[in-house]
């Protein structure tokens, strides 16, 4: 990828990660064509007793965690207007809207009848938590293409529409962050009709609460992420003191979250169960360890908090963190009332690949077709080379949707 | 008002004539194979287990307050007022919560079909609302699988377990179970043995999501006016900051 900010001629150059990416997408293309042509069955270890794998558990639950950067960032800019935070947001809402399109590719694949996906529209069931989610993340996508709109209409100079986004901008992320946070927290609600089905370290009222606040604190260290894998890829100076600052957030996020954890297991009388070994316990404290405990002995030091290296893996640690929790919460924490152990088919496996690769790959494009990163923030050697293919934008309009 | 099924598993035999005329009812295949099948399953809707000489049936309970009903976006799953819980396969987009979401586990899925379906015993809902009984209930040589008003069932569950206490463990199952269920359970030995779980809760569970569910409405208005208003008071003192000159003109933002 770290050549893809220079576009142009010459042979294509196979680099190591385009041989991944090809291969991913090869295993993925076949993977679909047998989930396609063979049915669920066939290209997955689902059953009756497991009727929910890797599509639900990573595909869409982290997939809608990992977008979320893209509510809590439009918040901080637009709603709390934090100017410094300004300059990452554009990245931020491509790396959000990426996400929930490829969120709804991988429901295609999960759904038995992926045709029939548009139903709830017209078939309603205001009490079922799905039909909630169903229309969030529909009305939320459509909010996230607005909000992304700008960037596309800036590339080709569209003054008028431009205007009309700007003028409705503020409504647009009022109604973007009511929407994260309805189908955020309805994710954990998802759950809370399977009392006895789901393991007492996972099950809890708070479930709503807990993916709610656990979706803030990946927006934030996704964003830390992203920003400085651009910085480095595309050769971007990196924006130190937003990271910093986000980090100091995600500091209070995690250790809000860490006490109602915990205060919940104890409530419920869980937290003996937390010494217990057993698949469950170790599972849990994999979770607990990378997105809690680590983080927050990370974080809570000054001397990590302002370095890129320290707020980098740190913020590795929390994604990977509650890639585990939700992994757990839909995966582990059924295994043992259904007493079967879920593994992923390799085509099930191979389908997220792609998918994930895929995003990769849309957001190198993006970042080379689009002014995803005002010119600014490019170092001066790049400067030269991506003002020559960028269209010459006027100055007024940089940023003017934002 | 509301039909239901009372199984007494005291007076089956065991005959399995309920499963052969449930598969012929929902038109699945029936053999000897399918018959020596002990799990419920996309082909089976309805089972009779055998424990030594205890026999007991496995089937759709078709909850009062039904959790598939309560998940299911589209409505594919309906509870009737004549008490089965129905299913509209044209509806279902195939999203398996309810699969998730049963306490019972009870549906299925037709998972080597490429257009699968949910399969789960309705109580047919055909035969109920042209005023028959289910045909699990009709072919019952031994009167183990009976259909009526489930009022009338509960009183006779009683009255059964009253008059020959020695017979029967002192429970109906179903009565209470997850707010009650149109089927209703009589055994002689602990339901524990035949994969029945006694300790499940009493309460309807759709409540657990709809009571988070049923704030929506306000929180709506609630967060738009909050978001509205931090934005109003946030702007408000730029714009303050700005004429009484404190900001430099657009600091840190735009480009000049």
């Amino acid at each position: 990828m770290k050549d893809s900010i220079v576009p142009g001629g010459g042979p294509i150059r196979l680099t190591f990660w385009k041989i991944v990416f090809l291969l991913l997408m090869a295993g993925g293309l076949y993977a679909t064509f047998v989930r396609f042509t063979q049915g669920l069955g066939a290209s997955t270890h689902l059953s009756d007793k497991f009727p929910w794998g890797i599509w639900i558990s990573f595909d869409v639950l982290c997939g809608v965690m990992l977008a979320a950067g893209g509510f809590t960032l439009t918040a901080a800019v637009h709603i709390l207007n934090i100017k410094r935070m300004h300059s990452i947001i554009r990245p931020t809402i491509l790396t959000a809207f990426l996400g929930y399109l490829l969120v709804c590719v991988a429901l295609m694949y999960d759904l038995g009848k992926p045709y029939n996906i548009w139903h709830p529209l017209i078939m309603r069931n205001p009490h079922s938590v799905m039909f909630e989610v169903a229309y969030c993340v529909m009305l939320y996508t459509t909010v996230l293409a607005l909000e992304f709109s700008p960037i596309v209409l800036e590339r080709f100079g569209w003054q008028k529409p431009l205007k009309v986004i700007r003028a409705i901008l503020i409504p647009l992320v009022i109604c973007g962050v009511i929407l994260s946070t309805l189908h955020q927290s309805s994710l954990g609600t998802l759950y809370l009709i399977v009392p006895e089905k789901l393991h007492p370290f996972w099950y809890s009222p708070l479930l709503p609460v807990f993916f709610f606040l656990s979706a803030i604190a990946v927006g934030l260290a996704m964003t830390i992420f992203e920003s400085s894998m651009s910085a480095k890829h595309f050769g971007l100076q990196l924006e130190l003191p937003v990271l910093q600052e986000l980090g100091r957030v995600l500091v209070v996020v995690l250790g809000i979250y860490a006490i109602l954890r915990f205060e919940d297991l104890a409530r419920r009388g869980a937290l003996k169960l937390t010494l217990q070994p057993g698949y469950e316990m170790y599972l849990f404290w994999l979770e607990i360890t990378l997105a809690l405990i680590l983080p927050l002995i990370l974080l809570l030091q000054f001397r990590v908090r302002s370095s890129p290296v320290g707020l980098y893996w740190s913020a590795v640690l929390v994604v990977l963190g509650f890639i585990t929790n939700r992994m757990n919460v839909s995966i582990t924490g059924f295994e043992g009332s259904t007493g079967v152990r879920y593994f992923p088919k390799w085509s099930e496996l191979a389908v997220t690949g792609m998918i994930i690769a895929g995003g990769f790959a849309l957001f190198g494009l993006a970042v080379k077709y689009l002014p995803i990163f005002s010119r600014e923030h490019l170092l001066e050697e790049q400067y030269a080379e991506v003002q020559a293919p960028a269209p010459a934008v006027p100055a007024l309009l940089e940023h003017a949707g934002d | 008002m509301s039909k239901a099924l009372l199984y007494d598993s005291t007076i089956c035999i065991g005959c399995k004539q309920c499963e052969q005329a449930c598969a012929g009812q929902n038109k699945l295949p029936y053999d000897d194979a399918i018959a020596a099948e002990e799990l419920q399953s996309e082909h089976k809707l309805t089972v009779v287990m055998t424990r030594g000489d205890k026999f007991m049936r496995r089937l759709c309970m078709n909850c009062q307050d039904p959790s598939c009903a309560s998940v299911c976006p589209v409505g594919a799953l309906q509870k009737t007022a004549l008490g089965p819980v129905t299913y509209d396969p044209s509806k279902c987009m195939g999203c398996r919560y309810c699969m998730v979401a049963c306490p019972f586990s009870v549906p299925k899925y037709e998972w080597s079909k490429l257009v699968p379906k949910v399969q789960k015993c309705t109580m047919c809902p055909d035969r109920v609302s042209q005023g028959k009984q289910t045909a699990c209930a009709e072919i019952c040589p031994t009167g183990a699988t009976k259909f009526g008003e489930r009022d009338e069932l509960i009183a006779e569950a009683q009255k059964r377990i009253r008059e020959n206490p020695g017979n029967y463990v002192n429970h109906i199952y179903g009565l209470e179970e997850v707010g009650g269920t149109s089927v209703l359970l009589l055994s002689a030995v602990p339901f524990e043995t035949f994969g029945y779980r006694t300790s499940i809760s009493k309460d309807p569970l759709p409540m657990l999501t709809y009571q988070v569910l049923s704030h929506i409405p306000e929180f709506v208005p609630l967060g738009g006016m909050v978001l509205g208003g931090v934005w109003w008071i946030t702007y408000r003192r730029e714009e303050v900051a700005l004429a009484e000159g404190r900001l430099p003109e657009k600091k840190n933002g735009r480009k000049p």
